[in-house]
């Protein structure tokens, strides 16, 4: 038979059980799902610190459009360009971000655009040049409301 | 019908860099969010963009669902000959949208 105790230790046990399941089954990125991504993109090339410049606020009120820009130091000749940007993140439902495509035609190497973030963490900027290195830079970023998994209203 | 805007200098010199800033009108929605009865909403972004200059393609971007609603898109080019710049945007639910540019370099 049921008694009234045995059946409330058993309902709150339940309880906490869902309540543990929906925050652990968020769909949140972790920083192992963007190293996945960054591998994905530029292979088991090793990636150097430097000569890439991500530029981005460190205080973010709202998530939903974040200025972001990205520089790479480069003389932009045929001989030595940069290929490629790729902007990741570490906790968005996905890692990806933004990837664009360059070439000697653009002249300078920099982007601009505006991106959204779902929680305080790290951004990060990997650059491709013509011969082949990877150069990253990486900011920290703190993110008051975020973006991206709030309720819609419709 | 989603509407597009495009801003560069209509006259330069030749081999002079220059900046060239795009916006465009979509939702851009990530497909993660849900409504107040608990569906998901399906994804509809836009996923690619290309910008070709006199036919030869200078830009290339690929959009993912971080991207903000109504995406800008801040990019440089060198102004080698005169003649127009085309903006190709495309995406989900067969979203394509075409905008061109004159550009005249002296």
């Amino acid at each position: 038979m049921t008694t009234r105790r045995r059946f409330l230790t058993a309902a709150a046990g339940l309880a906490g059980g869902i309540g543990l399941a929906s925050f652990s089954g968020g769909a949140r990125a972790t920083p192992a799902a963007m190293q996945e991504a960054m591998r994905k993109v530029i292979g088991t090339a090793t990636v150097r610190k430097g000569r890439v410049k991500l530029d981005v606020s460190p205080l973010i009120d709202n998530g939903n459009a974040v200025p972001l820009s990205v520089v790479v130091e480069s003389p932009m000749t045929r001989a030595n360009h940069v290929k490629a940007i790729h902007v990741f993140a570490e906790r968005n439902p996905l890692p990806n971000i933004l990837s664009v495509y360059l070439g000697p035609r653009s002249g300078r190497a920099r982007v601009s655009t505006r991106v959204r973030l779902a929680d305080t963490q790290k951004v990060t900027a990997i650059a491709q040049l013509s011969d082949g290195s990877f150069w990253s830079d990486t900011a920290d970023v703190v993110v008051t409301l975020s973006a991206c998994l709030e309720e819609a209203l419709i | 019908m989603a509407r597009a805007v495009v801003n560069l200098p209509a006259t330069v010199k030749r081999g002079e860099v220059i900046e060239i800033k795009t916006l465009v009108q979509h939702a851009m929605e990530t497909g993660f969010r849900r409504t107040q009865l608990g569906e998901l909403i399906p994804r509809d972004i836009i996923r690619s963009f290309v910008c070709t200059y006199n036919g030869e393609e200078i830009f290339r971007a690929d959009f993912h669902p971080a991207i903000s609603a109504n995406p800008a898109l801040v990019f440089a080019t060198v102004a080698t000959e005169s003649g127009t710049i085309e903006f190709k945007w495309a995406g989900d639910k067969g979203f394509s949208l075409t905008e061109s540019a004159k550009i005249t370099v002296t």
